[in-house]
């Protein structure tokens, strides 16, 4: 990565032992639009805050939730370009994982995989580290699960985990609601009330997203009616 | 031919929740025997075996390279390996070589721990999987090895028939080929214990 004239890292630490250019992307990260995730018994919630720049964008055809394989789903929050390149990258993994061993690779090996991508980009020469973190969503042989992977590349298992905006509000609103045994159902409304919370706005089926993952291993991104159908059990 | 230039022959076959690999012992400089003791089969986890018949040098080879696969992937993995998904780290590590292979014909047999369900596969020297549901044999005296297995064989042997069972199917394919022989080599793999015997054969 980077030319031979840039064979120097722009990542480097700062005399109090801080890596500079990281903290700045957890700032960019922070000033991203809300993500949560939610793990329940029997599966896996992710949402994310879908606030376009117009009335005139095209909300069909901006999918901030993306598939990696049929069982893993991921969110981001921050810089939607740079999490498009992860995405991609992740994807590859996930097929080379399967041309060599013939099985869907498990969530926390494409996480382990996808997190040194981001490592690497904090150490090699001439690029600048990724300003994104990734709520990464699926269900395995080891059940439901939630990981979060930051710019610095470590990542976390999460029971329920929120980024982006409003995080602090988000998390305690979070750690309030959260029980053990919640089921998938219950999750997406917790899910839904967490992301209410920090709403600036109308929320609707059009400017959020949700991603759910449950014992059929088939993750996928709910319709804008079937999200709205969610809204007003909530209500 | 390459192939046959040290002989050798490796059989594995199906049980009652068991599986057996068995090998001949024979090394040997085209006709000249150099060895009745080489290790054609090798332990890849304590249910899981492969046998590499073909050229001596890519059998230790092979063994040592497939040995560092499978380290990595249970390091990485913090798991056991299945057969079935070692049989495709096997083929991958032969279609890397396409054209400059390892001349070997792997045979791999183990019990996946998880379900007690056995399983046997061969590959070719490029990687070809092959997976049935009896027997796999490999090596230089092939055609015998299928003549002996196919008449002998019989589903759901328990352990000790299948010993038997491979142990004639092995000593009489081997004591029609020059090439193969000088001692055989049985490993009875079971879902809670692996049972190794040494065959008295002709020592031709």
């Amino acid at each position: 990565m980077g030319d031979s004239q840039y064979s120097f890292s722009l990542t480097t630490f700062s005399p109090s032992g801080k890596l500079v250019q990281i903290e700045y992307a957890l700032t960019a990260v922070g000033a991203g639009q809300t993500s949560l995730g939610i793990k329940a018994s029997n599966g896996v919630v992710i949402a994310t805050e879908k606030k376009l720049p117009s009335i005139l964008v095209d909300e069909n055809s901006v999918h901030k939730i993306q598939l990696i394989t049929p069982n893993i789903g991921v969110a981001y929050s921050g810089m939607g370009p740079d999490s498009r390149v992860l995405v991609r990258k992740s994807r590859k993994q996930a097929q080379q994982y399967k041309r060599l061993y013939h099985e869907p690779i498990p969530l926390s090996q494409l996480v382990r995989e996808t997190a040194a991508v981001m490592q690497e980009f904090t150490q090699s020469g001439g690029v600048r580290p990724f300003g994104v973190s990734l709520l990464v969503a699926g269900f395995d042989d080891n059940g439901p699960q939630l990981y979060q992977v930051d710019p610095s590349g470590s990542y976390f298992s999460w029971k329920a985990s929120a980024i982006g905006k409003n995080v602090s509000n988000a998390k305690t609103f979070l750690e309030k609601r959260y029980t053990d045994d919640m089921e998938l159902e219950d999750a997406i409304h917790t899910a839904i009330l967490t992301l209410k919370e920090g709403f600036e706005g109308q929320i609707s089926g059009k400017n959020i997203e949700i991603g759910i993952v449950d014992a059929s291993r088939k993750f996928r991104v709910l319709t804008p009616a079937e999200v709205d159908d969610y809204l007003a059990e909530v209500e | 031919s390459i192939m046959s230039y040290n002989g050798g022959v490796v059989i594995a076959m199906k049980g009652k929740g068991c599986v057996a690999i068995a090998a001949d012992r024979r090394l040997g400089v085209r006709g000249h025997t150099v060895a009745m003791d080489f290790q054609k089969i090798f332990e890849m986890g304590p249910h899981l075996y492969v046998g590499l018949p073909g050229l001596a040098t890519d059998t230790i080879t092979v063994a040592q390279r497939l040995k560092f696969r499978l380290n990595m992937y249970e390091l990485r993995e913090n798991r056991r390996i299945t057969p079935k998904t070692f049989a495709s780290v096997v083929a991958n590590l032969l279609y890397e070589r396409r054209f400059g292979p390892y001349f070997v014909e792997p045979v791999i047999a183990g019990i996946d721990t998880k379900t007690g369900e056995p399983y046997i596969c061969n590959t070719d020297l490029i990687g070809c999987l092959n997976e049935p549901d009896d027997f796999v044999v490999s090596g230089t005296c092939v055609e015998q090895a299928f003549g002996m297995c196919e008449a002998l064989w019989e589903p759901d042997l328990e352990p000790l028939d299948l010993f038997e069972t491979i142990s004639q199917a092995l000593v009489n394919a081997f004591d029609r080929d020059a090439m193969s022989g000088w001692g055989a080599v049985v490993h009875v793999i079971e879902k809670d214990k692996v049972t190794v015997r040494t065959v008295k054969t002709r020592m031709d």
